[in-house]
């Protein structure tokens, strides 16, 4: 085994939350490499979920998740603003549509003050229909959490992949961990492409983190995949609404929700269905009729919409109701699974709760000479002055002001600074998640295949 | 940094048969300075992509391919003084009038006086028609799939299922043996298709390609790529097909988003501005022409009657061009099962001279076509029978019969089925 292939720590997964652990690393003194068996970053559960940044306002009191979604918004609220991630503060308000909804509500308050957020509060019904008018007749009552805000998933993990790729961290993507053993004094893992060395493991494999878990001789918990399903609506329908508009939560979900996304649309969802299978992101004709009912009641106007996209994304449900992450000093093993629904909110807090148990655990933490460089992103928010509507980049660099995508307004300049990035797309998708280029209303109909072109030219 | 702004008599977005034909009528109208913005490389619109023939015959009187039907078109424009300029895009509304748009030079904006709208009509993408399944790749719509094949030359896979039979499927189904991909059937959920008898006979006959009439997609499904494309027949049976490429086709909807931003009243019908005869739309001063106003016709009809719609913004002109007069109120509705009416608004001022458009959403024989204001019959017209995704054509003498203050209501009757 040559020097080439021995770490100091191995991250399993690079979806926003071994992403996130990557970063944290790269402010040490120590080889990290982050290895995930997709061909991208944040390509898993990572890239397909509601986009919401929690306050955590209903997780469980007293639960790691609690303390980690707290903190989580805190600091990613803080770094979007840095890194330049699309991030708008809208509020919730959180709807109850019947009478035994609508006496739930104290207690969400409640629920609410006891994790440790004390914004949350009760609004009248005038007050709720002032701030929504487009919303359904009926509602019963409602409380208002005014600092759930939405964000960019898909520039969240490449952020954090970007900067920890800068200060030195390793990224191999394509790359499947596909057996695990030890000797005496390091982790030997073999992958789909040769075999690696390494003092220290962390397991982010998300869906995968129970089977890597049985293989690192541990069985504390089971994924039983939840499947959800959302559609994205037209951006035409933002006008609709002003807040995040959520269910009275249940014990089993957080429930159908109307949200409006960075990127200037509206999306409905998520449903919760337990599947069989950990790569079943297929849409249902029952999931999306389900959806449109709840629609009908929460937000009537939307569904005279059209939609712009579906998709499924799968939750990393276990039998228990909080993450499992746990810290094996004496092997130096960081299991870090079950990260289920709130996961984008708190990659951030667990990054850094992991990394400080490793440090408890033995793992080296003196300082690198430099701190890494926060990225900056290209800028997708609708809301903020994107390349086309910049008098002053296109003056710099003409390529700014040719779109190409009509409908999400992308320019030639940011299509090709995707293909460079130092966390590059390397294909449609990836082009898609970096710049929203083919995202829109028209899916392709006018600019797929010259975004396609652009690609397949470099 | 300040954006530039150039002032304008008419601006002309989108440079596709209609946008061009209504800047020729707005110059040969007497209007000074008439420019036409489009947001691709070229003008032309979408002929400007189909390489196959059939373009041309109600107005340029000739049949062509659609490349040299749009470079007929450019020609004339710019012979009358229309100026053009390309990849220009308008992303919005600076003003009421005044538009905002992006282009090589940068970010510019542009008063004028009259505006026409001629964006177009796009396909529905499968998100849009709601089929469930994964997101392979392998997913085109006829749009993506001709520029995909013509303009960039890429290859696109090796069997394919058509969705639609309406006349865009054809194209799509000759697009696809020109790529070298096996059309394994078109997929209508409508009892026959809707295109001319001919294409039929071609593609079922010649090329021996099946119609699967009333039949849906019920899913589409693969993990990188399309493997298998779910189809729900007659009796509710679901029956999987392999295919690695479905082509959705036709269902066209008006990229509307401009008129939407500018507070357009939408017709619930068409879905595009809703527009009196001469394209008069809800905000005087704003036209709107082509597959915009009614998704979607061949190339010559929304030319011809864009050319109508560029004399009225040169008539409005000429007039004085005053944007606090109101615009048209009063709506011409349709009944189930009809679709939608173009134009779908009553502008008492003007009389038609074209052609009321009307389209049903499904095969209707003999039908009884009725048109009432109110409890008054202004006319009705038999015709021999009705096809959905295609236009009927009534005469629009009625038009100077109508009172303002009252909508108008298209019905058919005997109902479907009778
Ligand atoms: C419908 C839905 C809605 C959601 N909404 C929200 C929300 O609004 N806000 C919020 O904060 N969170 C939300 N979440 C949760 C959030 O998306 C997840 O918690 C988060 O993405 C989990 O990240 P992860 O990195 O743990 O997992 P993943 O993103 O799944 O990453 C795991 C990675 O591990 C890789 N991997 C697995 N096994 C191996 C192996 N053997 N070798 C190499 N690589 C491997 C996979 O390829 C994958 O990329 C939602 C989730 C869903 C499903
Ligand atoms: C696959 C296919 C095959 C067809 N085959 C035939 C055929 O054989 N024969 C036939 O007669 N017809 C055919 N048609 C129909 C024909 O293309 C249309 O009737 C015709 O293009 C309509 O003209 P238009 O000007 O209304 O719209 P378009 O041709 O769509 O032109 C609209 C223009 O507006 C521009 N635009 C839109 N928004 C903006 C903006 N915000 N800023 C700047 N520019 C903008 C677009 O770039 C586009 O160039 C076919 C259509 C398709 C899709």
């Amino acid at each position: 085994m040559t020097d080439d292939h021995t770490y100091d720590v191995v991250i399993i997964g690079a979806g926003v939350v071994g992403t996130a652990i990557g970063r944290q690393l790269a402010r040490y003194r120590l080889r990290t490499v982050m290895l995930d068996r997709c061909t991208d970053v944040g390509m898993g559960t990572s890239k397909a979920n509601t986009a919401i940044l929690h306050t955590g306002f209903d997780t469980r009191p007293g639960s790691l998740e609690s303390a980690l979604v707290r903190r989580g918004h805190e600091l990613l609220t803080a770094y979007a603003g840095r890194a330049g991630i699309a991030l708008e503060k809208t509020g919730a308000v959180l709807v109850a549509w019947d009478a035994e909804q609508a006496v739930r509500l104290d207690d969400v308050v409640t629920k609410s003050k006891a994790n440790g957020y004390l914004r949350a509060h009760r609004i009248t019904l005038e007050e709720l229909y002032r701030r929504e008018p487009a919303l359904g007749g009926g509602a019963m009552g409602a409380v208002v959490i005014p600092d759930e805000s939405i964000i960019c998933p898909w520039s969240t993990s490449i952020a954090y992949a970007t900067e920890a790729v800068g200060a030195g961290v390793e990224l191999r993507l394509g790359v499947e961990v596909t057996a695990v053993t030890r000797d005496a004094d390091a982790w030997l893992l073999r992958t789909t492409s040769g075999s690696l060395r390494s003092d220290w493991v962390v397991n982010a494999a998300g869906l995968g983190s129970d089977l890597l878990n049985h293989q690192f001789g541990h069985d504390e918990f089971t994924v039983a995949p939840r499947r959800g399903q959302l559609i994205v609506f037209d951006k035409m329908a933002r006008p609709l609404l002003s807040s995040i508009l959520l269910p009275v939560p249940t014990e089993r979900t957080k429930g159908v929700l109307v949200a409006p996304t960075v990127y200037g649309n509206v999306l409905l969802g998520p449903t919760a269905e337990d599947v069989p299978d950990r790569q079943d992101t297929a849409t249902t004709a029952v999931g999306i009729h389900g959806l449109f009912d709840a629609a009908r009641r929460i937000l009537p106007d939307l569904i005279n919409e059209e939609v712009t996209a579906t998709y499924a994304g799968l939750r990393a449900a276990t039998e228990h109701p909080d993450y499992q992450i746990t810290t094996h000093d004496r092997e130096h093993y960081a299991c870090v699974g079950g990260i289920r629904s709130t996961g984008l909110t708190a990659s951030l807090a667990i990054a850094e709760h992991v990394v400080d148990g490793m440090g408890a655990g033995g793992l080296s933490l003196a300082e690198a000479d430099h701190e890494p460089a926060v990225p900056h992103m290209p800028q997708l928010a609708e809301r903020a002055t994107r390349a086309f509507e910049d008098t002053r980049m296109i003056e710099d660099d003409p390529a700014y002001g040719h779109i190409i995508c009509f409908c999400e307004r992308v320019t030639e300049g940011e299509v090709r600074d995707a293909l460079r990035a130092p966390v590059p797309a390397v294909d449609l998708g990836g082009v898609r998640r970096r710049t929203r280029a083919t995202n829109g209303r028209c899916q392709g109909f006018f600019c797929g295949a010259a975004v396609a072109a652009q690609f397949a030219s470099g | 940094m300040s954006r530039s702004l150039v002032t304008v008599d008419a601006l002309v977005v989108g440079a596709g048969p209609a946008g061009l034909a209504a800047a020729t009528a707005l110059k040969l109208g007497g209007t000074g300075t008439v420019l036409v913005v489009d947001r691709e490389e070229e003008a032309g619109g979408i002929p400007r992509l189909c390489e196959h023939t059939g373009f041309g015959l109600r107005d340029l009187r000739r049949v062509l391919s659609g490349p040299e039907y749009a470079r007929r078109w450019v020609e004339r424009a710019v012979a009358c003084g229309v100026e053009i300029r390309t990849r220009t895009m308008v992303t919005g509304w600076a003003a009421p009038g005044r538009a905002e748009m992006t282009g090589p030079s940068g970010v510019l904006e542009i008063d004028a006086r009259t505006i026409v709208l001629a964006t177009g009509a796009r396909e529905r993408p499968r998100a849009a028609r709601l089929v469930p399944g994964t997101r392979p790749s392998g997913i085109f719509t006829t749009g993506q799939l001709q520029q995909w094949v013509h303009r960039e030359h890429l290859p696109v896979g090796r069997r394919a299922v058509v969705v639609g039979a309406e006349h865009v499927s054809y194209s799509a189904v000759m697009t696809l043996r020109h790529a070298g991909v096996h059309p394994v059937a078109l997929v209508t959920d409508l009892p026959r298709p809707q295109s001319y008898r001919l294409f039929d006979l071609l593609v079922r006959v010649g090329l021996r390609v099946p119609v699967w009439t009333r039949t849906s997609v019920a899913g589409v499904y693969g993990r990188d790529r399309v493997d298998e494309v779910l189809v729900r027949g007659p009796d509710g049976d679901e029956r999987s097909v392999a295919v690695d490429t479905v082509v959705f086709t036709g269902d066209f909807i008006p990229d509307n988003e401009l008129a939407r931003l500018a507070g357009l009243s939408i017709d619930p019908g068409t879905r595009g501005p809703a527009c009196a005869a001469g394209g008069a739309t809800t905000a005087p001063g704003i036209f709107a022409a082509g597959n915009l106003v009614h998704p979607a016709e061949t190339a010559d009809v929304a030319a011809r009657r864009a050319l109508s719609v560029g004399r009225a913004a040169a008539t409005w002109l000429r007039q004085g061009g005053d944007r606090t007069m109101p615009g048209a109120t009063e709506r011409v509705r349709v009944a189930d099962p009809l679709h939608w009416v173009v134009p779908n608004m009553v502008d008492p001022a003007r009389a038609g001279d074209e052609s009321v458009l009307i389209r049903s959403r499904v095969f209707l024989d003999h039908p009884h076509v009725v048109v009432t204001q109110g409890h008054r019959l202004l006319a009705s017209y038999r015709l021999r029978h009705m096809i959905p995704n295609r236009s009927h054509h009534i005469p629009s003498d009625w038009w100077g019969r109508l009172r303002p203050g009252q909508d108008v209501l298209i019905s058919v009757s005997p109902r479907p089925g009778g």
